[in-house]
């Protein structure tokens, strides 16, 4: 049995996720569990944890800090994969430019930044906040959650601040990086940490084909 | 290389059934809307928009679960709108699975409802549809007003600058309909679509008069939309999302291949 937490701490919607995850379970024909919960003892009973996020990082780290969610997430890092996904990406970060600047969990150095109202192209064209849509994700480092799914892999994003990709942050666990009008990290990993800034789970065959390489990880890179 | 324009069919749904006939030939229900859903998802729709004109409160019981087993079997991003009215419907819907809803007549009656709605639920999932008809004379600068209620009911509200309230109130994405054009297969109203895309920061899914490829290419290219929204020219089979993309990207416009 492979049980799966998704911690919901409030913050949207969990049902694409948890379904998500059902169904690459039922294509592995492993028995899997999915509890979508903030209890800490269901998720420190669980083989590996989601860690979501969707809104405003000022929302979001509101209820983190009520429910001690940033205590969870570094327990389940130090023992089993972890897959944070998006604004839950983020909260991972030192801090974020958002709602006026807001302090994060610190797992990951690093900041959260806002693309700004005028983003450009490399041709000088235009660039709508947010980013909104399917980009290609180059792998710059291996990784085994990258197996089966091909380099430039287009994946679903949808976000307004991201984590910036420059010439040290493959150092810091930069394994996917994404264009838009800059270099941005598009997934950050570490030993039992897979963190995406786009959503695997509306990402079709190339975001599923993740879920079903971590609920085979080991959590070595 | 960088983000592709997307291509969004919408399937009209009423009391769970797609109605506006969809005609696959080799589909088993053409009338159940998850397996249409999946049909265009495996085709390479970047997105599904599923409209609900349901009218009862019963039917809409039904759309709650039409839309979670959509999202049991569809991971791609699923935008529901119809009959948003209330915090509370919205939340129905972001549970059943959706990851957007748009919100249309709503917001004209009670434009606090965007703020709220995009406050609670972040500016990500806020889908702001605007129906929209020209109302200056063909001499004139063009000039469009927001109307409600399928086109029949005038509201008074420029266009352009409603978009921009709408953004500012917390739209995440702005779905805009040109009501002149629905349903003509003439092409999209191209002036429209460019003038509320320059106005506004978030993208624009432009909608209404898809009746070829090359307009699909042109609400792109020259209308400077960010997603294109069709159905009749898909349901209907006239093309593939396959061709549809095969031929944008002849254009040279990016888009998603699978």
């Amino acid at each position: 049995m492979n049980k799966i937490a998704v911690i919901d701490y409030g913050m949207g919607n969990l049902h694409s996720v948890a379904k998500a995850l059902e169904h690459v379970g039922a294509q592995l024909g492993q028995q899997t569990e999915i509890v979508v919960t903030p209890d800490p003892q269901l998720i420190a009973a669980a083989d590996r944890v989601i860690f979501p996020g969707v809104g405003a990082i000022r929302d979001c780290m509101a209820e983190i800090n009520r429910l001690n969610v940033g205590r969870i997430v570094r327990q389940a890092i130090e023992t089993k994969p972890v897959f944070a996904i998006c604004v839950g990406m983020q909260a991972l970060m030192g801090r974020s430019e958002e709602n006026g600047g807001v302090d994060c969990l610190g797992i990951i150095e690093g900041q959260v930044r806002y693309f700004g109202d005028a983003l450009k192209d490399d041709l000088g064209q235009r660039l709508k906040v947010p980013h909104m849509g399917w980009n290609e994700v180059e792998q710059c480092r291996a990784h085994p959650l990258w197996k089966g799914v091909p380099d430039r892999s287009r994946f679903y994003f949808v976000h307004s601040y991201y984590v910036p990709h420059d010439e040290d942050s493959i150092e810091r666990g930069v394994t996917g990086i994404a264009c838009y009008g800059k270099e941005i990290a598009a997934v950050i990993s570490r030993p039992n940490l897979f963190a995406t800034q786009f959503h695997p789970e509306k990402s079709q065959e190339a975001g599923l084909t993740l879920l079903r390489n971590f609920l085979q990880w080991d959590g070595q890179e | 290389m960088g983000l592709a324009k997307r291509i969004i069919p919408c399937l009209d749904c009423e009391n769970g059934r797609v109605v506006k006939g969809v005609q696959f030939v080799d589909i088993r229900d053409a009338g159940d809307p998850v397996e249409v859903a999946k049909r265009y998802c495996d085709a390479g729709a970047d997105e599904i928009t599923f409209l609900d004109i349901t009218a009862s409160h019963e039917g809409r019981e039904t759309t709650v679960h039409t839309v979670e087993a959509i999202a049991s079997q569809v991971f791609i991003p699923l935008t529901v709108g119809g009959g948003i009215r209330t915090l509370e419907d919205i939340r129905a819907m972001l549970n059943a699975g959706a990851d957007k809803v748009g919100i249309n007549t709503a917001a004209v009656t009670n434009p606090d409802f965007v703020r709220a709605a995009a406050e609670r639920f972040g500016s990500q999932c806020i889908v702001v549809a605007i129906d929209a008809k020209r109302v200056s004379g063909p001499d004139e600068e063009p000039r469009w007003e927001i109307f409600t209620h399928g086109g029949r009911n005038p509201t008074g509200l420029d266009a352009i600058d409603w978009a921009r309230k709408m953004v500012e109130f917390g739209a995440g994405e702005i779905l805009l309909t040109s009501m002149d054009k629905d349903g003509t297969k003439s092409g999209f109203d191209l002036a429209l679509n460019r003038a509320v895309s320059r106005a506004v920061q978030v993208p624009i899914i432009a909608s209404g008069g898809v009746g070829s490829l090359e307009h699909l290419a042109e609400g792109i290219l020259e209308g400077e939309a960010d997603a294109v929204l069709a159905a009749s020219i898909f349901h209907f089979q006239e093309y593939t999302i396959g061709e549809a993309k095969d031929f944008m990207a002849q254009r040279g416009i990016e888009v998603r291949k699978i």
